[in-house]
């Protein structure tokens, strides 16, 4: 091959490029669907979501029309847990080939590590968005079979489950629980350790709010709601009190967007850079 | 054709490798000498000596939620135990000296209450009959008629009959029912030196024993007589007690109306009292309550808050203290070296356990020795505690923080893998309470989420709680401003059993599974 060749790049050596990302794409997608944890985390998140946010729809009482509640929250209270369990397939994806070593065989195989990062990255998407997809539509379905029977009701103000927000509530959560897997793949991806990954996400999810919580301070209080994952992305939630939320639902769930960026960028950063 | 086994020759196990100590001394030497674990204790303690602080960002000492920066609040009257208090009401009063008995019939108790009003706001609010389940009017002895003195007090109550109370916190039940004219009740105090005590009767004849308060350093002279008050939660305004067959020990020297602690001022009442007297019966209307007043103070609590910062953390390494095994296969060679696999987990126990407890030791007492002056400085006033309290506070977070990570411990010996034993047991901790206080609770909750703090590990944080819970005053008693659905102790049972049943069940796991 010419000097030249090696320059710039020939559509031969861009057919390569995207070949090698196709292959990348399959290998990761066989090494998913070929070990049994990353599906049983995902029924997990189906089952779990669906099973809170059911007991919840059936804990909640409205009585009047002022009562509060917000039946989009209520009927997907079962986030609060299975963001966890997408957590940590988030962070198996990755933690597992360090644990084992595999991670040295497959930068063998796909020795440009930014093509492999991005290929697990968007092999472990695409299932986290069905499971996702599935589990607001299970808490969706359970919230509209059982809350009106609780009060809440058009006579309390409360629309049919087919209102813009409702949808903007269950697209928001999908599109959330999906950056919550992409940010624990980022995380630990930087920190190559699954335990100590984990307690990153969790803390940095689960903290902001237990902090927001206990300060009496109502501006910085308003500002960890702003800038903690979890209660800005909470936001996306909302179908009453729209206006005065801390941030604007959109604008919530792009919080957690920014987080999951700088995640994968952190991540992506220590891959490069770094000995595997 | 057979084969001829040779007898093993073991070597005779030596008493030290067989003691539990030596596992111990084993099982110590992996924790200390893992960098990262240790790290990961040392961010526990400082985690939560450090967030003391975001439990002093109150400004001004005022708590009024919402506003940010609210003008300063004068601090309410303390009483005798230091405790902040309400001490606002109409008192139709006497001074007494020494020794002396009063007694009374109490023939009505009514209460008036703002209703919405029906067309225009024009005329103010209106107001209709009404009377709190805390209503009260009664007798009294009160050393003098300042905010926070000592006291005792009988008195009949909107729905919870004849009370007798003192000193602010104390509350004891006497006859039951609702006072009438057709159902009066008779209501007696005797002082006599430091002690008080109360009797009440339906009749006027045959007493009955209320209870008797201790009321250490009451000055001679006092003021006897008779009082109203309503807690007032912006709805309701005044009650009125009706007072006939007046019988003093003393000789009377006129009544003489006080409304205690002013009008319509900061811990004052909020609406004027009245004192009217024709043929032997005394009227007495008042508002405002004389009470705990849980309302403007704080749990030392606060002092504690970075309890879960520092948990993540430690739930991370009591994870690790087992899966790490597992991940390396470290686990064969220790089950090799300790064959009796239930010894090798109560080793590793014992020693998270210790590390947990000595961390939360360490960690408490530093948050609560740094705390306590800084919510001070911040301006918060804090319900005064006991050494006993604080001394619970600080063994009851260290015993937390050991049982949580003996939890970790055992969900990572059920589990056998990092990731998802640290999820489990962050979110067990971590998602109850945040249902509990999480924002949407605000409104309409319906106290279905309060059972989460009974019956997950999470209701140990009860361990921590600083702050009383007052049957006699009605509030909301809301989880963030530090009261639990579980005393003290029971809530760090329930974490226990939970520790224990995981502990159960990662045993015979390990005795069953290969490794």
């Amino acid at each position: 091959m010419s000097l030249a060749a090696r320059v710039s790049p020939t559509p031969h050596q861009v057919i390569r490029a995207v070949q090698a990302a196709g292959q990348a794409l399959h290998s990761e997608w066989t090494k998913f669907r070929t070990v049994p944890g990353p599906a049983w985390l995902l029924a997990g998140v189906v089952a779990l979501t669906v099973a809170v946010g059911a007991a919840a729809a059936s804990a909640a009482r409205c009585s009047s029309a002022t009562c509060g509640q917000d039946p989009a929250k209520v009927s997907l209270t079962g986030m609060y847990l299975s963001q966890a369990v997408v957590a940590v397939a988030g962070v198996l994806a990755i933690g597992d080939e360090y644990s084992t070593g595999m991670v040295k065989l497959s930068l063998t195989a796909v020795p440009r590590r930014l093509t492999w990062f991005f290929a697990k990255a968007a092999v472990l998407t695409a299932p986290v968005l069905v499971a996702s997809a599935l589990a607001v539509a299970g808490s969706g379905l359970a919230g509209w079979l059982i809350l009106p029977g609780h009060g809440f009701t058009p006579a309390h103000g409360y629309a049919s489950l087919t209102a813009g927000a409702d949808l903007r509530a269950a697209v928001g959560t999908v599109l959330y629980l999906t950056l919550i897997a992409l940010l624990s793949l980022g995380v630990a991806t930087a920190v190559r350790d699954s335990a100590a990954a984990i307690g990153l996400v969790l803390g940095l999810l689960y903290l902001f709010p237990i902090a927001a919580s206990l300060i009496s301070d109502a501006t910085i209080a308003r500002h960890l709601q702003q800038i903690g994952p979890m209660p800005a992305g909470l936001d996306v939630q909302a179908t009453i009190g729209v206006n005065s939320l801390p941030l604007t639902p959109w604008q919530g769930l792009g919080v957690v967007a920014l987080w999951t960026a700088g995640a994968l960028l952190l991540g992506a950063s220590v891959l490069e850079f770094r000995d595997a | 054709m057979t084969t001829e086994t040779a007898t093993p020759r073991l070597s005779p196990p030596t008493p030290e490798r067989d003691s539990f100590w030596y596992l111990l001394r084993a099982e110590w030497t992996k924790f200390r000498t893992v960098r990262g674990w240790v790290i990961a204790v040392l961010i526990t303690v400082a985690a939560i000596t450090a967030f003391t602080f975001l439990g002093a960002d109150v400004s001004g000492g005022c708590t009024q939620v919402g506003g940010s920066h609210a003008a300063a609040c004068p601090a309410p009257p303390t009483g005798p135990g230091g405790e902040p208090v309400t001490d606002a009401f109409y008192f139709a009063h006497q001074p007494v000296t020494g020794n002396g008995t009063i007694t009374v019939q109490v023939t009505s108790l009514t209460g008036r209450v703002v209703v919405p009003p029906a067309g225009s706001e024009s005329d103010g609010p209106q107001t209709g009959p009404g009377l709190p389940p805390w209503s009260k009017a009664g007798i009294i002895i009160k050393e003098n008629t300042s905010q926070g003195s000592v006291y005792a007090a009988l008195m009949v109550t909107g729905t919870n009959g004849v009370r007798m109370q003192w000193d602010y916190v104390n509350d004891t039940p006497g006859l039951a029912g609702t006072v009438s004219a057709s159902s009066p009740r008779w209501l007696r105090l005797v002082r006599d030196g430091g002690t008080v005590t109360g009797y009440d009767s339906a009749d006027g004849t045959h007493w009955t024993l209320v209870g008797t308060a201790a009321l250490p350093g009451l000055t001679s002279a006092v003021q006897a007589g008779f009082f109203a008050a309503t807690p007032s939660d912006g709805n309701y305004t005044t009650a009125t007690g009706v007072f006939r067959h007046i019988g003093l020990s003393w000789p009377a020297t006129g009544w003489t109306g006080t409304s205690v602690g002013g009008v319509g001022l900061n811990n004052s009442a909020p609406f004027p009292g009245a004192l009217r007297q024709s043929a032997g019966t005394i009227t007495v209307t008042g508002s405002g309550d004389i009470s705990p007043d849980t309302g403007d103070a704080m749990s030392l609590q606060r002092a504690l808050t970075g309890t879960f910062f520092g948990l993540i953390p430690l739930l991370v390494v009591g994870a690790m203290f087992i899966t790490a095994e597992y991940r390396r296969g470290l686990i064969r060679v220790s089950l090799t070296a300790a064959p009796r696999r239930g010894r090798l987990l109560a080793a590793k126990a014992v020693v998270i356990a210790a590390v947990g407890f000595v961390a939360g030791l360490v960690a408490a007492a530093l948050a609560l020795a740094v705390g306590t002056p800084v919510l001070h400085r911040a301006g918060i006033l804090l319900w005064p505690v006991s050494v006993f309290t604080e001394a619970r506070m600080v063994v009851g977070t260290a015993a937390l923080l050991a049982l949580a990570a003996v939890l970790a411990l055992a969900i990572g010996a059920i589990v056998r893998r990092s990731a998802p034993a640290v999820a489990i047991v962050i979110v067990v901790f971590v998602v109850p309470y945040l249902l509990v206080t999480g924002p949407q609770q605000d409104n309409g909750s319906t106290g279905v989420e309060e059972w989460l703090l009974r019956i997950t590990p999470a209701a140990a944080l009860s361990v921590q709680q600083a702050i009383p819970q007052f049957h006699q005053v009605i509030a909301i008693y809301r989880v963030n401003a530090g009261y639990y659905p579980l005393a003290p102790w029971a809530g760090l049972a329930v974490e226990c059993a939970w520790a224990a049943a995981a502990l159960a069940l990662a045993l015979y796991l390990l005795r069953r599974r290969d490794a």
